[in-house]
């Protein structure tokens, strides 16, 4: 492919942590270990400027495998390359200090504080210091010029119809066919919305032994929570009221739209659980997460990805607190009416004015622009859903 | 080439999608096959908002509909060639 040669030499600006990991955003976050602490976090957030508080709903008598996702997901998000540097508050010190400790293991300043004997006035002025010691550090810390191989970039797409399989998500199937050679980390998820391409999907692993551990996770879904769950049957949720205003009519022809963001080339090289870090090198990768889009990017970003790449049909709004969220729309419509939404408009694709090649090099240019710093429309209007994925109540 | 009124993924198709806004019934339809580039013209019988399907061939009550050379689902009513499909005629199988 003669479009590939110009990008062998890509590079973008990012701030090099210690852990030799890259981001591209240096946001202090003042982290919540669970729902109580909400209120002292965003105090904290409020008395020193600059830093950023993620507030969320749960982390109380959580057990087991979901009490392991919400750990993973919390100090998955305070590890994260995009994130200088972390306050964590609890309502106790326990808990507290394991999400400290497994943050710390980035070497990047963490500090945590138990809000339990000490209330949220003391607490909050003991963390604000520290915050704003953490937000004058990081501000002087510097961008570094950095090989594309140092980009870890996700996808996962969102109000999705016909457009989207046509146009938005093959080009991320192109950014990744060109990428992924280039040693980038790619990873995509969606497990129900494979449900009609799940032949395809698995033919796509990198080796039978993927494909087998890929296909269990997928299969383990539709047993475990559609069959055991659903009334009737999935047509009232997938595909989506706006899936089916926007011309989707069905579950198998949504998954195959879906499908066209990972491109016609690469090969998945693991299967991952939700909010896992990556640890087979560079390549592509699949996550089991939710097809609802901020549970999916929170659990990606919680995994180590710093950009984020989301196809859109009929105009999803969504952002992410710490990863700058890039939206492409082919829908002509859309990127009319929704225009602050849309950072990237592919529409060209439909009046074959555009190809998909040409269409994939302008997602790059966009990806290598938003690493260096230009701020995607969720970031201009202040969209933050971080959404936690919670597995089953608590006890 | 002009802009197409209805793009297509693969030859096997039986229905392509509408990608131009506020398509009336009874439009000379330009259908543009992407996998190849080929192009066929359709009369449509409907009108047939943006992102929506079109037959492409007259499809039976019970038959398979194709789409990105793929099973999408089956009719559960008869679609006569230009007609509009969509959750009222076509519904998946799996569930």
């Amino acid at each position: 492919m003669a479009s590939k040669a110009p990008q062998s030499d890509l590079t973008f600006t990012g701030w090099r942590r210690e852990n030799g990991r890259v981001g591209v955003r240096n946001h202090v976050v003042i982290l919540p270990l669970d729902d109580l602490s909400n209120a002292a976090c965003e105090a904290v957030a409020n008395n020193v400027k600059g830093t950023l508080a993620l507030p969320h709903a749960y982390g109380r008598l959580q057990f087991g495998e979901d009490l392991d996702l919400h750990f993973r997901t919390l100090i998955g998000t305070g590890s994260n390359p995009n994130v200088a540097a972390v306050v964590v508050i609890g309502i106790e010190d326990q808990w507290t200090n394991r999400v400290v400790e497994g943050i710390a293991k980035t070497g990047k300043p963490v500090t945590g504080f138990g809000i339990e004997g000490t209330g949220d006035i003391m607490t909050i002025a003991k963390a604000s210091r520290v915050a704003k010691d953490y937000v004058q550090w990081a501000s002087e810390q510097r961008r570094e010029e950095c090989g594309i191989a140092d980009l870890w970039v996700s996808t996962k797409c969102g109000e999705s119809d016909t457009t989207t399989g046509l146009s938005s998500c093959p080009t991320v199937g192109n950014m990744y066919d060109k990428l992924i050679p280039k040693g980038i980390y790619g990873v995509f998820g969606e497990t129900s919305e494979i449900t009609g391409a799940e032949h395809l999907c698995k033919a796509r692993a990198a080796t039978p032994e993927v494909g087998e551990k890929w296909y269990k996770i997928w299969k383990a879904y539709q047993d475990d929570v559609i069959e055991a769950h659903k009334t009737d049957d999935l047509s009232d949720s997938q595909p989506t009221k706006g899936n089916i205003a926007g011309g989707l009519t069905t579950i198998e022809e949504k998954a195959l739209g879906n499908l066209e963001k990972i491109g016609r080339e690469c090969r998945f090289i693991d299967a991952l659980q939700p909010a896992e870090a990556p640890a087979k090198g560079p390549g592509l990768y699949y996550m089991d997460t939710s097809s609802a889009a901020a549970e999916c990017v929170t659990l990606m970003a919680a995994a180590g990805y710093v950009v984020h790449t989301f196809p859109t049909g009929q105009g999803n709004v969504i952002g992410n607190p710490i990863v700058p969220v890039i939206k492409i729309s082919g829908n002509p419509r859309t990127v009319r009416t929704m225009s602050e939404h849309i950072d990237l408009d592919v529409s060209g694709i439909l009046r074959r004015e555009l190809t998909i090649p040409q269409a994939g090099d302008l997602l790059i240019d966009m990806i290598v622009r938003t690493a260096n710093g230009r701020l995607t429309a969720a970031e201009a209007l202040g969209h933050r859903e971080f959404v936690m994925t919670k597995l089953y109540r608590s006890a | 080439m002009s802009a197409p009124h209805v793009l297509v993924h693969e030859k096997k198709d039986t229905v392509g999608v509408v990608v131009v806004e506020g398509l009336k019934a009874g439009t000379d339809m330009l259908c543009v096959v992407t996998a190849d580039n080929s192009s066929l013209r359709l009369q449509s019988k409907m009108d047939i908002p943006i992102g929506h399907k079109v037959a492409l061939t007259d499809i039976k009550a019970g038959d398979t509909v194709w789409k990105y050379g793929q099973d999408i689902g089956k009719a559960i009513a008869p679609i006569a060639k230009g007609d509009h499909v969509h959750v009222h005629n076509v519904k998946t199988k799996r569930w």
